[in-house]
């Protein structure tokens, strides 16, 4: 009963969710630094921008967020993020707007758990840094950031546990990822589909539970003592 | 950090003020920029003429679209949410029980759902339904999507449950047990009701992330809600990003209402309550688990 499984490829089909959720982690942390920098700056306008963005972007349903990624920016306005004369245009555009999509949602939970790190930082570091002369980036990139960062990995973690199950949203703009294989092959395989679902429920379970695991540890082994 | 001058910087001086407003019109400047590349964009693809925006102020629109979709919106989140509360606070319960084969299957379960993504659970929940039962495909779509939501943010708000009566002092437990009440009668009378103030923040979270989750029913299973509605309009008028922009607002004005309602129950619950000296660690605990909660948002 197993044997149809071969026709399908659900190793390249998570593969692709990995690649996704790589990119997007790498994007959502550079974004969300910047970001959580803006929130905690000392100009004005800055924090005005970090505050709005944070508040509105983490409040609008990421499907809405991909699909107007899909929709609105590549068929309305033509913004194509792939050669539009290259043979994959069509794989190539939906999987870098879905990485575009997940950066512009998964960085406010970056900047949020970051700010949080920042607060955890005793004021009289930066006082003390202050009093050294060090000035505001110096500060935040020296003394705060890096300890920061530490106190952090296990509400990342949790960013990055989230935005491996939110790939899966991919599907619904066409990115070949796993949750579309298993709509296809549960379509297709209707007397299997407690076994087509138990594989790709594995599979997720295999994603993200060593890296809850291994960042979980990596987070004991750095925290700051205090 | 509300507001109050930052612990990273001193007061600003008149130098530091100099460079501020420096900065400030680079920033603005960058800003305007972008604005006007949007808008030069918007404009030459005819995103910005007043026919696509129209529909937004007619009653019509409102009346045959946007109402009936907010809605099934709010229809999805209402079950799963009603759902959701008591499941969750059942396995979170569970999974502190002094059985261990209650402690260990709940932990199974509980474990199991939050690990995956809940388009998967609504797709296989759609097709299960189709399979197995005969329940017609409109209402389907609809069971499917709850499902889905349930399954899913039960498991969370266990979770949230779970830390949240683990938060409390042991103390409170002992004294329980000490006055001779029954391990029910001490869940329900002296753990619960604590617990619930303190995790309110959590749980409040974890209700954002079922509304925003509604909107997944939309795209994968084409349940009539806002999103999928949206669609149906920009198909009609042919203003996709008019109608998005309307959609997106009217996603974040929910989740403002929500999570106002929150911070103000919060704010009587913890008035009724005059907090003793010891209860600092309560209002700590939960923020964690509201990082935790939200980190493991759709």
């Amino acid at each position: 009963m197993f044997d149809f499984l071969g026709d399908y490829d659900i190793l390249g089909a998570f593969w692709t969710t990995v690649q996704l959720a790589a990119l997007s982690a790498v994007g959502s942390l550079v974004w969300g630094t910047i970001l959580a920098g803006m929130r905690v700056s000392p100009v004005p306008i800055m924090r005005g921008f970090g505050t709005a963005y944070v508040n509105v972007v983490r409040n609008i349903p990421l499907t809405v967020i991909i699909f107007f990624c899909s929709i609105g920016l590549a068929s309305t306005l033509a913004v194509n993020l792939a050669p539009q004369d290259s043979p994959t245009f069509i794989i190539d555009n939906s999987f870098r707007l879905a990485v575009l999509g997940f950066v512009a949602y998964t960085s406010t939970f970056v900047c949020e758990s970051l700010r949080s790190g920042i607060n955890t930082v005793p004021v009289g570091q930066a006082e003390a840094a202050r009093a050294l002369g060090l000035s505001f980036t110096q500060v935040l990139r020296i003394i705060v950031l890096p300890q920061a960062f530490r106190s952090v990995i296990a509400p990342l973690a949790s960013v990055l546990i989230a935005l491996i199950k939110n790939t899966t949203v991919a599907s619904i703009i066409g990115v070949a990822e796993a949750s579309l294989l298993m709509a296809e092959m549960i379509e297709n395989e209707s007397d299997a589909i407690i076994l087509v679902f138990s594989v790709f429920a594995l599979g997720f379970v295999l994603l993200t539970l060593p890296v809850g695991l291994l960042l979980g540890w990596v987070a004991k082994k750095v925290a700051v003592k205090r | 950090m509300s507001g109050a001058p930052s612990v990273l910087y001193d007061a600003p001086g008149p130098k530091a003020k100099a460079r501020n407003l420096v900065y400030s019109v680079i920033f603005a400047a960058f800003l305007v920029l972008i604005a006007y590349l949007v808008i030069a964009q918007l404009a030459a693809k005819n995103q910005l003429t007043g026919e696509k925006w129209t529909p937004f102020v007619e009653g019509g629109t409102w009346v045959t679209f946007l109402l009936p979709g907010l809605g099934y919106t709010l229809l999805i989140a209402g079950l799963s949410i009603v759902i959701a509360l008591p499941v969750g606070a059942v396995f979170g319960i569970a999974r502190l029980s002094d059985h261990k084969w209650v402690r260990t299957i709940a932990g199974i379960i509980v474990e199991f759902f939050r690990a995956i993504p809940v388009l998967i659970l609504m797709i296989f929940a759609n097709e299960f339904y189709s399979e197995y039962t005969d329940v017609d495909s409109d209402n389907r779509v609809l069971f499917a999507a709850v499902t889905g939501l349930v399954l899913y943010n039960a498991s969370v708000l266990a979770e949230v449950v779970r830390a949240g009566i683990l938060s409390l002092p042991k103390g409170q437990t002992e004294a329980a047990s000490a006055l001779g009440l029954r391990k029910t009668q001490t869940m329900t009378n002296v753990l619960l009701p604590q617990a619930v103030a303190a995790m309110l923040p959590a749980i409040v979270s974890q209700l954002v992330v079922i509304l925003k989750d509604t909107a997944l029913a939309g795209g994968a299973l084409s349940v009539p809600d806002l999103l999928r509605q949206a669609n149906v309009i920009s198909g009609n008028f042919n203003n996709t990003i008019p109608t998005y922009i309307v959609i997106g607002i009217i996603y974040v004005v929910l989740n403002f209402i929500l999570t106002s309602f929150a911070s103000w129950l919060q704010k009587k619950l913890s008035r009724r309550k005059k907090a003793p000296k010891g209860a600092e660690p309560l209002s700590e605990a939960p923020n964690a688990v509201t990082d935790m909660a939200t980190g493991r948002a759709v």
